[in-house]
This record gives C-alpha cells, sequence and structure tokens, in this order.
C-alpha cells in the first residue's frame, strides 16, 4: 500500500480551555473516500481544520501529502470546503468562481467544468445571494475542486441537499477517488457511510473506530453502520 | 506575491462594489453636500470655508474608506471567505494590495469629484495645484483604508466596526487643527496630536490651499505614506492562516 495522504499523530487542540481533541492518531489512506462521522460538536470540524492546517494545535504532528499540513506548497494540492457556504453572496456563481482560479492559477474553462460538476451550470449568471442554501453549497463546493486538489476536505458537503442531488454527488465524489483524489468528508447521516470505502466514527473528540466500511461492520457483526457505531459507544460505556 | 492574484483581487473587490450602487452614490454624492452645506453654514464668513473647505475635501476620503474597508474586512472575516483565501495560494500583501487598488479608484472618482464641485460650482479656492489636493485626498483614502483593516480585526461584529469612527476618527479631526489651532491647544494634547496622522494630512491639504507645491508638504507627505504602510503590516500582522 501506497504511503498514506494524511497522517495524524498525538494530535492535541484547546478551544476555549477545554480540550476539543486529546492525543489523537489516524490514518487516511491515498485515493479512498474516507468518511467521518459521529454527532455534532464531536470534534469533526476541528480535526478537519487540523487537516487543513488552519487550527491552532496544541502537540502532535499532521502530515498531509508528505508535507506539514499548512504548509505553502500544500495551498495548492488540498481544497477545503466549511460547513457554512464560504463565497462572496454579492456576486454571481461565474464571478466567484473566476476569482478563486485565478486566486489557485487554475485554466479559465475549469470554471464552467466544475459549475457543472456540481449541477449549477443553469445558474452560472445568478448572484450566490439569490440561490438556495443547498446551491450556495454547491458554490462552495464548487470552488474547492477548481484547483483540481490531490485532497479534497469536505465539511458536510451534502446538508440541505434534494437525495437526487445528493447522489450525483457522491458519484461525482466516487470518479474523484476513482481519478485518484483523496477525499475526506464529514456527515452526521450515517447512510452516506454506506458511500465509503474507510469510516472514522468520532464521539467527544475521540476516534472510537477507523477502519475500511466492511472490516467495520465485520468486526461489530451489526446490520449497518449505524448499529455499529451504537454498539461501540454502548460498548465502551459498559467498559 | 502574484500581480495577477493582486489584480484579481482588486477588479473582484470592485465588481462587489458595483453591485452595491447605492454606496457607490453615497461614497460620492455625500461629500458634495456636505461641502456645500459647508459652504453655506459659512455664507456670511466665506474666509472660513475657504480656510477648512479644501482640508474637507482631502479628509472626506480616509472617513468612508475607512468605514467601507473595517465593513469589508469584517465581512470577509465573518463570511469565511478570508479564511479560504489562507488555504490557497494567495500572499496577504495579495489581498491587501488588492484592497488598497479597488479602493485607490474609487478615491480618484470621489476626490476628483468632491473637488470638482467645491471648486467649480461653490467657489472653494486653491492657490496651489488642484491636482496635488486630488492626490493627497487619494493618500489619504489609502491610509484611511490601511486604519480600516488594521481595526477591522478589532471589532466582531458590524456595530462595533462602524463605532470605531467615532473612536478613532472624530478625535483625530477635533486635534487635526481644524477646529482650532493647535497652538491654542493644551500641551498634552499638542503632543497627542502630533503623533496623529489625520494632523498631517491637515497640515498638508492647508498649505496646498495656501500655494504651497510638493515640495513644502513632503514631510507630511512621507509621514502620511508612512502611517499608511505601517497600518498595512499591522493589518497584515492580523491576517492569520491558522486560527483558534
Amino acid at each position: 500500500m501506497s504511503s498514506p495522504a494524511v497522517a495524524i499523530a498525538g494530535l492535541g487542540v484547546v478551544r476555549g480551555g477545554r480540550p476539543v481533541l486529546d492525543s489523537l492518531s489516524l490514518t487516511i489512506a491515498a485515493g479512498s473516500i474516507t468518511g467521518l462521522l459521529g454527532p455534532s460538536g464531536c470534534g469533526k470540524t476541528t480535526l478537519m481544520r487540523c487537516v487543513v492546517g488552519v487550527q491552532v494545535t496544541a502537540g502532535g504532528t499532521v502530515t498531509v501529502l508528505g508535507l506539514p499540513a499548512g504548509s505553502p506548497p500544500l495551498r495548492r494540492r488540498v481544497g477545503y470546503v466549511t460547513q457554512a457556504p464560504s463565497v462572496y453572496a454579492d456576486l454571481t456563481v461565474r464571478e466567484n468562481l473566476r476569482y478563486f482560479a485565478r486566486v489557485l492559477g487554475a485554466p479559465a474553462q475549469r470554471v464552467d467544468e466544475v459549475a457543472a460538476t456540481v449541477g449549477l451550470e443553469g445558474q452560472v449568471d445568478a448572484l450566490v445571494a439569490a440561490l438556495s442554501g443547498g446551491q450556495q453549497a454547491r458554490v462552495s463546493l464548487a470552488t474547492a475542486l477548481l484547483g483540481s486538489p490531490e485532497l479534497l476536505v469536505l465539511d458536510e458537503p451534502t446538508v440541505g441537499l434534494d437525495p437526487v442531488l445528493r447522489i450525483e454527488l457522491w458519484d461525482a465524489f466516487r470518479q474523484l477517488a476513482d481519478a485518484g483524489t483523496t477525499l475526506l468528508v464529514s456527515s452526521h447521516v450515517m447512510d452516506e457511510a454506506e458511500r465509503c470505502d474507510d469510516l472514522v466514527l468520532m464521539r467527544d473528540g475521540e476516534v472510537l473506530a477507523a477502519e475500511s466500511r466492511q472490516a467495520l461492520i465485520a468486526r461489530t457483526g451489526a446490520a449497518d453502520v449505524e448499529q455499529a457505531f451504537l454498539q461501540l459507544v454502548t460498548g465502551r460505556q459498559a467498559a | 506575491m502574484s500581480p495577477q492574484i493582486t489584480l484579481a483581487t482588486a477588479l473582484r473587490v470592485l465588481s462587489q462594489l458595483r453591485r452595491d450602487p447605492r454606496t457607490i452614490a453615497m461614497l460620492v454624492i455625500v461629500p458634495c453636500v456636505l461641502v456645500a452645506l459647508l459652504r453655506y453654514v459659512f455664507n456670511g464668513q466665506p474666509e472660513t470655508f475657504q480656510r477648512v473647505g479644501v482640508p474637507m475635501v482631502g479628509i472626506f476620503p480616509l472617513v468612508s474608506m475607512f468605514l467601507v474597508t473595517s465593513i469589508a474586512m469584517l465581512r470577509e472575516r465573518t463570511s469565511g471567505t478570508l479564511e479560504r483565501l489562507m488555504t490557497m495560494p494567495l500572499a496577504k500583501l495579495d489581498l491587501l494590495a488588492g484592497y488598497a487598488l479597488a479602493f485607490a479608484v474609487v478615491a480618484v472618482i470621489q476626490a476628483a469629484t468632491v473637488s470638482g464641485v467645491a471648486i467649480g460650482l461653490l467657489d472653494l479656492h486653491v492657490a496651489g495645484s488642484t491636482a496635488l489636493v486630488v492626490a493627497l485626498a487619494v493618500l489619504n483614502a489609502l491610509l484611511g483604508m490601511a486604519l480600516g483593516l488594521f481595526l477591522s480585526a478589532f471589532a466582531a461584529t458590524e456595530f462595533q466596526a462602524v463605532q470605531f469612527m467615532p473612536a478613532f476618527l472624530l478625535p483625530q479631526l477635533l486635534l487635526c487643527g481644524i477646529l482650532a489651532p493647535r497652538d491654542s491647544m493644551s500641551d498634552a494634547l499638542r503632543w497627542l496630536s502630533d503623533v496623529l496622522p489625520m494632523t498631517y494630512a491637515y497640515d498638508a491639504l492647508s498649505r496646498v490651499a495656501a500655494g504651497d507645491g510638493l515640495g513644502e508638504v513632503a514631510v507630511d507627505v512621507a509621514v502620511l505614506v508612512a502611517a499608511a504602510l505601517a497600518s498595512l503590516a499591522l493589518g497584515a500582522a492580523t491576517l492569520r492562516r491558522r486560527t483558534a
């Protein structure tokens, strides 16, 4: 197996005087889709921010594509989509994408390509402020695709999307992974876990399980990922 | 730093402003109306209008760019776009210079319009060069932008950002010499005014109004440039790639 896309060792994060992550270790395989699952507030976003390198950490190492997270060369190789759409509401979809493409040094035709990938080819000239929440989230996602990054970190990319679109986006994620992109996707919807190769289950800042979906199901003997998650939580409380 | 990214940022900021025609209209029209107001407030004392008119023309852009920039930068922070840009191959200077370039364009339009109205319609007399008044106004706009950029880091909400105007700019306006000569102030206030950038803006503008040229206001210009660069540097230091 090739070297992992992300290797985390002994990572700690303290926010507001409270430890959010404590000596967390994890590796993420290259060219796969890793689902980061867990309830709201369990530290998913903080962990993703560490991988992107925008989080101040309190110890430990995060190595991304062989470099320390947040190193300048990674700024072209890692794409990050925050949970809240971070695009300019007072610009059109095309103006947003064109600006970020210029910042990333991506070719101009990528603007139309990524708009099509997220199903917004009909809305490119609409103001972002006039779009629905789900459409705004897709503009934000399209922005991260512009530079064809090797690692895509997506924080809850499918919240508020209609089911058809969710399936289309997951198909797009699969295509990216097949082409060699590594995806780290957080979700609190367990049925999306079925679309992932590997799963990381988190609770209260701890990693309960990090393995392939099949291995998790086989090990716990559960019917699905949700059952496996519940078993791991109750098993831990009993122990 | 990359000229393409700086230029792309400037164009992006201008596109955003273009979407807000009411703000552009206010940036250009409000100073004109205020100068006209000043002209008729001092209807019986035309010499007072002559004394304060030119400095006002040159100081408006400082105030408006301060406000526009602090709100714009606060929006970049709260909307997450700043964090996104910080994860991209964009130098902090690209962002700052992009804003500076865009607002300089607006400042030129603003300063040229206000000077045109004041000099052409309201008989404001400039003994020195009118072009120098416009140039000083643009420099003041850039100073206002740099101050706004820096101070916006200390505002958590737009309410707070707006309050920085009376908190930081109004005292400078009171102390710069436009209301009362600095010689007549208490010593402590005069010393304080020595370290406030608007004092040098007022000094330069009133000298040009009285007939001085670039040579005579070179020291003022140097102080204004230094103050703008210092607050840009402080502003850059508030742009963090990593946050808690």
